[in-house]
């Protein structure tokens, strides 16, 4: 029996969800702020999204998404290009590679993982960029980068499971 | 039995499959890296072109970003408007006494022009753009503008925020641009140091305050020296202020620029008629070799 056309769009609308989210992160990083305080730290919101998508609907977050969604990060961003895609397409690997360890843990377990996974990261994309500039960078904006990111984990998380309960629970 | 068999297999391609797509999109972000090492005109006309696609989406978002910034800001001055009276009086006080000299000194200015036939600067254009995209300073200074070659705007072109420069446009696209900062760690603009005439070279290095590199002869620079550009290389007119002096320490000087980056959000994107810094300007080497070969 085949599903009647509205269904099916239906369907395909809830799939895009998570690639949407991905790429309204992205542009919510990009919003110059204005604050003083913030100038020029930006949390790693897509990262989070890959991560959270890798883990809990890897069906609908494949790593050609993780890719093309680092590739625009790089353009907009100003990194040399294919830097964010290799790191957001790895973090999709390992994040949906490990995800049985994931489902039915608790949430500090989630967090914790997370951190590992974005010191990495964040890591991974200074380490790339330096090689490809040849010259040392700061890693202090790196590394508020990441504890803002961190900190901001939890919030994200929620908002992200409340988005995939409202539109994903069934398809 | 068989049938279990089958799906078996099957499932077994699909991972394999899987696995090759994931391996080749690695291989295909770090050859990106390399061609996008090798400053290849393709990679830039892609980036250009989905920048351009993006920048209608950032522009509409960055809108009511800056009306909640600057709403907060209104706050904030609310609190210390008392305070800024008093030190506005007392610069306005000042400022009333430059503007007398200034008076003198245009006159003055003017008149010894006419005796020495001077011929004038040229007139400079100007664009303003809006800033749409900024993410952040961990791996460069750089920034989205809304405004691209459909609106005048050139490679190299001189990017100011009131009367400083702030930095020059890297990357062109149809209708949007970016601009690279003077703190980031690709900028290298010719200036001179004010007081003494040092000419040096400001180079960023992706911290708030850039270094001041190659400085010319004996350096006699101490902190609150004002930094300007410098006519050499023809990129900028002389005299764009940028900075002051920050500190002087174990042969590092560092310059805080006049603006910072959390105050952009309207920039002039200025032709001078000058040739500008170029960044990924290469010679024309395929012509030169039919030339050799013709002879």
């Amino acid at each position: 029996m085949r599903a009647s056309l509205w269904v099916r769009m239906d369907t395909w609308v809830r799939h895009m969800v998570p690639v949407g989210v991905t790429f309204a992160l992205l542009l919510l990083t990009a919003i110059p702020t204005h604050l003083p305080a913030l100038s020029g730290i930006v949390p790693m919101l897509p990262l989070m999204g890959v991560y959270y998508w890798s883990i809990y609907r890897p069906d609908l977050l494949p790593a050609w998404v993780a890719f093309a969604i680092g590739l625009l990060y790089d353009i907009i961003g100003g990194t040399p290009l294919g830097v964010n895609a290799l790191v957001l397409l790895v973090v999709q690997g390992v994040a949906a590679g490990q995800r049985r360890f994931f489902l039915g843990k608790s949430f500090l377990v989630a967090w914790w993982a997370f951190g590992l996974l974005a010191a990495g990261a964040a890591g991974a994309t200074w380490l790339l960029v330096v090689m490809l500039y040849g010259r040392a960078l700061d890693a202090s904006p790196v590394i508020f980068e990441y504890l803002l990111t961190m900190g901001l984990f939890p919030l994200l998380t929620w908002i992200l499971a409340r988005t995939q309960m409202a539109f994903l629970k069934e398809v | 039995m068989k049938q279990s068999g089958a799906v078996g297999r099957l499932a077994t391609l699909r991972l394999m499959a899987q696995r090759f797509a994931f391996v080749s999109l690695v291989v295909a972000a770090v050859a990106l890296m390399i061609l996008g090492k090798a400053d290849i005109i393709l990679i830039e006309r892609t980036r250009t072109a989905v920048a351009d696609a993006v920048a209608p989406i950032l522009d509409a978002l960055s809108r009511p970003a800056t009306t909640i910034a600057e709403f907060s800001e209104s706050i904030r001055e609310l609190a210390s408007l008392r305070a800024e009276n008093a030190r506005l009086k007392q610069e306005n006080l000042r400022l009333q006494h430059w503007q007398t000299v200034a008076r003198r000194l245009d006159t003055e200015n003017s008149v010894l022009h006419e005796q020495l036939n001077v011929v004038g600067d040229p007139d400079s254009a100007f664009i303003t753009a809006r800033v749409i995209g900024d993410l952040g300073s961990a791996f460069g200074h750089s920034m989205l503008l809304n405004s691209g070659s459909r609106d005048g705007v050139r490679k190299g072109q001189a990017v100011l925020s009131g009367e400083a420069l702030i930095g020059y446009i890297a990357e062109v696209g149809d209708r949007s641009s970016r601009l690279l900062l003077l703190t980031d760690i690709s900028a290298k603009i010719p200036v001179v140091v004010e007081s003494s005439r040092t000419r040096a070279i400001l180079s960023g290095d992706n911290k708030s305050r850039p270094k001041l590199n190659y400085v010319a002869g004996s350096p006699s620079i101490s902190v609150g020296d004002r930094v300007v550009t410098a006519a050499s290389g023809a990129a900028f007119p002389p005299g764009l202020p940028i900075g002051v002096v920050a500190s002087v320490s174990d042969g590092v000087i560092r310059v805080e620029p006049f603006i910072h980056r959390h105050e952009l959000e309207f920039v002039a994107i200025v032709d001078f008629g000058l040739g500008g810094i170029l960044p990924f300007e290469k010679p024309a080497m395929p012509e030169r070799r039919r030339r050799g070969a013709d002879n």
